[in-house]
């Protein structure tokens, strides 16, 4: 990942050719290519252990949907760092931004949603049958 | 002692390293393609956000069964995992489309695109089975509150995916017949993005709706 970063860096100073532009080398296509593939690996090994967390008895069984949804956090995190290339080069800055003003209002949505109907419900009055 | 202040700066900045890097002062604008990217990222992240609006329905209404079937019932493990692959997969290939693409290379383009709209096809025909399978069950949205959260919730990544097929055959035209000009490019690194972002979201499907509905 570092070598794109920093080949992406490098072609930026020269005007409006930014990465996966003609600019990129066979070495650049070789790192790109690499990239992508680590990124797949990483995926399909965090994809298989949810498959498994999700049907295996070794787990405490009301651990499992915790074990699922970090294995689900830790994938969108590869996804974001091979495939939609989120990276800590100076290009990058405002994206991250954006991206983390996104993740705190969708934090903000669930939890405070989850949060506060759970209490309605505890709080209802009870039905009269 | 306003001008000693800035002489000081003046006198420390350049040499502290100066940011050559564009859309940070002193390297000039960033490049066309970064403010595309930024533009379109802005978009996905509120389309992130929709999506998790619906999450959060899905999750309110999960229980309210409504004596209709439960997650457990109706979904199938087999065809998860295998909608979950092509997808990974068109991912992939997605990406291998766009180092052709950089490398204007029309034969890898055009047969990388293909190959991720096929992927992407053949993850939407599972779907629609899915669906079908549950409506002539008459397990239709309509039958209780999990099954209109989750059919809103995975119908509208499935309609994203549809629009993603459309965008795909766009982009393989516009490669095609106008070759791979700059702006055609931008394009397509848009497509990427989307393409991306509708993966990560399958992502939290796959794992938050089905695999949790499975296991509960």
């Amino acid at each position: 990942m570092s070598s794109r970063s920093n080949h992406d860096a490098a072609s930026n100073i020269h005007g409006d050719s930014a990465p996966g532009y003609e600019s990129e080398t066979p070495e650049g296509v070789r790192a790109a290519v690499r990239g992508y593939v680590i990124g797949l690996v990483l995926a399909s090994a965090l994809t298989a252990a949810s498959f498994w967390a999700s049907s295996t008895h070794l787990i405490y069984g009301p651990g499992v949907p915790i074990a699922l949804v970090v294995l689900a956090v830790a994938q969108m995190g590869i996804h974001l760092v091979f495939f939609l290339h989120i990276t800590t080069a100076p290009d990058n800055t405002n994206n991250v931004l954006a991206l983390a003003f996104g993740v705190l209002i969708v934090f903000v949505l669930i939890f405070g949603t989850v949060w506060a109907m759970a209490h309605m419900n505890a709080n209802m009055m009870p039905t009269m049958h | 002692m306003n001008a000693a202040v800035l002489d000081h700066h003046e006198g420390e900045g350049p040499r502290r390293e100066p940011s050559t890097a564009p859309g940070h002062g002193t390297g000039g604008p960033a490049a066309k393609r970064i403010i595309v990217g930024y533009g379109f990222w802005v978009f996905l992240i509120s389309d992130i956000i929709m999506f998790s609006a619906f999450f959060c329905a899905y999750a309110i209404l999960a229980p309210a069964i409504a004596d209709g079937p439960a997650a457990r019932q109706i979904f199938d493990p087999n065809s998860v995992a295998v909608e979950t692959a092509c997808l990974l997969l068109s991912s992939f290939t997605c990406g291998m489309a766009s180092i052709a693409a950089s490398q204007r290379n029309q034969r890898w383009t055009q047969l990388a695109l293909l190959v991720t709209g096929l992927l992407g096809f053949t993850f939407l025909m599972l779907e629609v089975h899915e669906f079908t399978g549950l409506l002539l069950r008459d397990y239709g949205p309509t039958r209780s509150a999990f099954l209109s959260a989750f059919f809103t919730l995975v119908g509208c990544h499935g309609l994203h995916v549809t629009a993603g097929l459309l965008w795909l055959g766009t982009m393989m035209a516009q490669f095609y017949a106008k070759g791979f000009r700059r702006d055609i490019q931008h394009r397509y690194f848009c497509f990427s993005l989307f393409w991306h972002a509708l993966d990560i979201i399958w992502v939290a499907i796959f794992g938050l709706v089905y695999l949790v509905g499975l296991h509960l």
